[in-house]
């Protein structure tokens, strides 16, 4: 318990600096930091899996890519454009209404007990996941694939030099 | 797990942290005396016996170098870019198995830093991450060399992962498992003839090898600090000991690039005739059968230790020979060849596995 506290304040507190800080390349780090604490939390609930390919997926490779583009477009503090007042109160009273409405929704939730006797601890190992995934829902998984195959074979067609193009 | 041998565990994990380093110490070393040969000279040979001390030399000249730092950088991501990648290099190394097991009456030690049945992926994800150091001691510097060596490493290490990642799937069909130490386990069974997986991989291990050049930015690959070009790259600016760090971690990052190919392709710690010798030892020699088992673990460590050395050896080689690529033709390879290879090479091995040339893996440990 104290373990979840611990990481949930973590989680709470880099996510809370990746809106508050100032400089874009430090809310690219705070982000990643809170990637990490949410993999630890998928490892406390013992999917081991996803919490190794959220930090593939999301902390090393397409942060990677959100790095690269603030570091290009090298955005700071007098760059940034300054918003009209009415789009910030707007944006203020639509965030604050949203949370109105998840701490109405949400604040009488109880959480559920699990039956000791027939929880499966193994339910989010590797092993586990790719039968119900092969099994179960083999058809959108599939079709999930193709199209990620299909997609890295676009860049691929993308980046292909064409017969008579400069070679600079 | 007892206490007992969490305990034994916690040991093993510090002396895979002090390996990883002391490799990493000497790998500087090692550089120069293959440079050196390579290029028929004499090399380092001053401090100590055959030069041996160099290291620690090295290690007092950086500790006693001035501190600089750059006008206009950001100081803290500037101390923590070379941390970052010190971090990064150390931490795949804990779930690579050097050895299999001890066995001291009812104590069993694994050689292996932690066994977790995702440990390819955990080193995947952990490479994936090493180019945070890089890019953002690149970024912080505030000098423009350093910022292009810095975007040249994350664009690189992008694309690279992605053919490194589809070389591990077809060894992944095959072994049914992500587990490291069950991956070289898989690679020799008792009692019967069973080859590494570099025989069923050898189009895999080839762009494997390829992508592990790439992502430790060495030559050929080493365009985020080629010097004819942006000076020193990312750490242009850098001096003194945070200099040392982006130096040392490069060296563990192809020390563990090394164990992992040692361990994926070339059958980790198993070595030819290991439960021959195993039985031969406890039938003919009056081993008991834990004493055995103990010599053969030591051995497998040796051998693994030795594939790890021709690896390094081989990195370095390669270094000394062959010329750096232009941006342009790294990106070339990577997404127009060895993407395409791979996908074919996971295509063949499915082809491979379902008409049975590859046969079917057991769980026999």
């Amino acid at each position: 318990m104290s373990l979840f506290l611990f990481l949930a304040f973590v989680a709470l507190l880099s996510a809370l600096g990746v809106v508050l800080a100032k400089n874009p390349v430090h809310s690219v780090l705070f982000l990643i930091l809170t990637f990490f604490t949410l993999s630890a939390h998928y490892l406390m609930l013992n999917a081991q899996f996803l919490a190794a390919v959220n930090i593939i997926v999301y902390a090393g490779a397409i942060m990677v890519l959100f790095l690269f583009v603030i570091m290009f477009l090298n955005l700071n503090e007098d760059t940034e454009p300054h918003k009209p007042a009415l789009a910030k109160i707007a944006a203020t009273i639509a965030g604050g209404s949203l949370l109105l409405i998840m701490v109405a929704a949400l604040h009488k939730v109880q959480p559920t007990g699990y039956n000791a006797d027939t929880f499966d601890s193994q339910v989010g190992m590797v092993d586990r996941l790719g039968l119900v995934l092969f099994k179960q829902y083999s058809l959108p998984f599939e079709l999930a694939s193709i199209l990620l195959l299909a997609a890295m074979v676009g860049s691929v067609m993308l980046g292909k030099r064409e017969t008579g193009e400069r070679n600079f | 797990m007892s206490l007992e041998s969490l305990g034994w565990q916690g040991l093993v994990v510090l002396v895979v942290f002090g390996i990883s380093l002391l490799i990493a110490t000497y790998c500087t070393y090692a550089e120069r005396v293959i440079a050196a040969f390579l290029q028929d000279r004499v090399g380092p040979d001053r401090a100590g016996p055959w030069g041996l001390a160099q290291p620690l030399a090295d290690a007092v000249k950086l500790f006693t170098k001035e501190e600089f730092f750059p006008s206009g950088a950001n100081k803290a991501l500037f101390i923590f870019g070379p941390c970052l990648a010190m971090i990064t290099a150390l931490m795949s190394s804990a779930v690579i198995p050097f050895g299999s097991f001890l066995k001291f009456g009812e104590t069993v030690v694994h050689l292996q830093g932690i066994e977790i049945n995702v440990g390819m992926l955990y080193v995947f994800g952990i490479v994936s991450l090493g180019v945070y150091g890089i890019m953002i001691g690149g970024w912080a510097s505030n000098n423009k060399f350093s910022l292009l060596g810095a975007i040249r490493a994350a664009s690189q290490s992008i694309s690279y992962e992605l053919a490194m990642g589809l070389s591990l799937i077809a060894v992944l069909m095959m072994s049914g498992s992500l587990s490291l130490r069950d991956i070289t386990l898989q690679q020799s069974v008792p009692g019967e003839w069973h080859f590494w997986n570099i025989v069923k991989q050898p189009l895999g291990f080839l762009i494997f090898i390829v992508c592990a050049f790439a992502e430790t930015n060495r030559t050929p690959f080493d365009l985020p600090e080629c010097e004819t070009e942006l000076v020193g790259g990312y750490h242009t600016e850098y001096s003194s000991m945070k200099m040392g760090l982006y130096l040392f971690a490069e060296y563990v990052n192809v020390f563990v690039a090394s164990a992992v190919m040692s361990v994926i392709y070339f059958g980790g710690f198993n070595f030819p005739f290991q439960y021959e010798l195993r039985e031969w030892l406890s039938a003919s020699r009056g081993f008991s059968a834990d004493a055995a088992q103990n010599v053969v673990a030591i051995l497998g460590v040796v051998a693994v230790f030795a594939k790890i050395f021709s690896f390094i050896f081989f990195f370095m080689w390669v270094r000394w020979t062959l010329p750096r690529f232009r941006y342009d033709q790294l990106m070339r390879l990577g997404w127009t060849i060895l993407i395409p290879l791979a996908i074919f090479n996971i295509l063949l091995t499915g082809g491979l596995i379902t008409a049975g040339v590859i046969p079917e893996i057991k769980q026999w440990w």
